[in-house]
């Protein structure tokens, strides 16, 4: 079980920020996030493209915008725990116990969700079947390749991952990709490889198809492929794979008690706290009259949630405003000045 | 102002006037119609703003860019007449517009 002053769910750029706003006032905070990397939409969705909306910052992108969080955020040595979803919310006396999908308890006085439209997932097969055989024949990640060894493989999807992985793989398996149309949005030089490798006849590609459906009863026998126009074929396959990329789902969040209004969640504009005590919400992931969902304002509302927080973590201190021009404790925190 | 049809995936059609210059996705989401979501807020990155265009109105509309045809490889259930709905502004030229909201969007 881990101890923290606050956990905030959410290593996008508003719960980054928010770990720096808690640093600089002395609070302990730990981060979960979904994903395999910091930086929630700005990285996922966008990191080349450019942004001219932070202040101060006449350009950045949303990966440069990510490296400088993390850069401001390490005096703190925070512990980001990543390929994780929080799972859990439950009242443990006056603490909360939050629980991951990996089994991580952590016990704290303080949430802060700053978890965006959700938690990033790979999109799947619109095919019901599909849930059945899911891990069992039908994969949207690979974890350990020399699994697909001399099976079987079909693999769908357009961009990099499926290209990457169908060269990788059909140098050990019989892969086949296929995917909706005849154009490939990955790299240009990775469809090309992939085309040559048709040719030499190490792979097949089949456009312009989409799953259609599955055959067999404990393992996958086979499946059918189809186009727009209802053509269909038969594929004889161990293994499938889809490469769709990553939606944004509000999973859990659901289950923990808090009012929501369509997808978001309500808060106060005074430290954004939720109907739950010390559960504060800020970000994408939270509304208030005349919210938007702006960068700039999630790390306005990171500020003022820090300060709630205060209370809970240290109930018997009072907390004190300070500027970190002239502040001799946040420089100390930030590691700027030495303490005498 | 130019009427748009939003045809729920369960058949229930809802008739919306929506304002030149706003897009299709925000006529929805605007008027609270249920079935587009619209996580990315029409920044064309999500794919849940998909709907499938009838026929006839399809050739009609502006040609898709290739951000929008890629974006669509990651929609759920993507057919020969789908479209982003962020990525089509509203104008005269489309009163009488109808799409049809896909089973779900992901
Ligand atoms: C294409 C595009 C362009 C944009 N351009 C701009 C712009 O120019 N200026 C601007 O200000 N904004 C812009 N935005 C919006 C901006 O990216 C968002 O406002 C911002 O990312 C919100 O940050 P966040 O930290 O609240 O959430 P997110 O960035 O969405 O991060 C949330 C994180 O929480 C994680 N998470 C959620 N639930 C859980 C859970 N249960 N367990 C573990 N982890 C969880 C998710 O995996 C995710 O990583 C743009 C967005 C898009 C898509
Ligand atoms: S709203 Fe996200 S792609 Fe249209």
């Amino acid at each position: 079980m881990i101890k923290t002053d606050v956990l905030v769910i959410g290593a996008g750029p508003v719960g980054l920020f928010a770990v720096h706003q808690l640093g600089v006032i002395g609070l302990k905070a730990e981060v979960v996030d979904n994903l395999d990397k910091v930086g929630g939409q700005c990285i996922e969705l966008y990191p080349d493209k450019p942004i001219y909306d932070i202040p101060a910052l006449t350009v950045c992108t949303g990966k440069s915008l990510t490296e400088n969080l993390l850069e401001q955020i390490k005096p703190f040595k925070t512990n980001i725990h990543l390929n994780e979803r929080v799972e859990e919310v439950i009242k443990d006396k006056d603490n909360w116990k939050v629980t991951t999908n990996k089994k991580k308890v952590f016990l704290t006085p303080n949430i802060i969700i700053a978890g965006g439209v959700g938690s990033f997932e790979p999109r799947k097969f619109p095919l019901k079947e599909a849930e059945r055989f899911e891990n069992n024949g039908i994969y949207y990640s690979i974890k350990d390749k020399n699994y697909f060894k001399n099976k079987k493989v079909s693999i769908f999807g357009g961009g990099d991952s499926a290209l990457d992985w169908a060269i990788e793989l059909s140098k050990i398996s019989e892969v086949t990709l296929v995917h909706r149309r005849d154009e490939f949005r990955g790299a240009e030089h990775t469809a090309q490889l992939a085309r040559k490798f048709e040719k030499e006849g190490k792979l097949k590609i089949k456009t312009p198809f989409q799953i259609n459906s599955i055959e067999g009863k404990k393992n996958i026998e086979a499946i059918t492929v189809k186009t727009e126009d209802g053509k269909t074929e038969k594929i004889v396959t161990d293994c499938v794979l889809g490469f769709f990329g990553l939606i944004m789902k509000l999973g859990p969040i659901v289950e923990w008690g808090l009012n929501l209004e369509k997808k978001t969640i309500p808060v106060n504009t005074e430290n954004f706290e939720t109907n739950k005590k010390g559960i504060f919400a800020i970000g994408d992931i939270c509304t208030y009259p005349g919210k938007l969902k702006l960068i700039l304002s999630g790390f306005h509302e990171g500020a003022l949630a820090a300060r709630g927080c205060f209370k809970l973590a240290r109930p018997n201190e009072k907390y004190r405003f300070e500027f970190s021009t002239t502040s001799k404790s946040i420089q100390e925190k930030l590691g700027v000045k030495k303490s005498d | 102002m130019p009427k748009i049809t939003y045809i729920e995936h369960n058949g229930k059609s809802h008739q919306i006037e929506v304002a030149n210059g706003l897009t299709v996705m925000e006529g929805a989401v605007q008027n609270n119609i249920p079935g587009i979501d619209a996580d990315c807020g029409g920044s064309c990155a999500c794919a849940t703003c998909h709907s499938y265009v009838e026929e006839k109105w399809f050739d009609k509309l502006p040609k898709k860019e290739s951000a929008e045809e890629d974006m669509l490889d990651m929609a759920f259930e993507p057919k020969k007449f789908s479209r982003l709905t962020c990525q089509i502004t509203v104008t005269d030229d489309l009163d009488g517009l109808v799409v049809k909201m896909p089973s779900k969007q992901g």
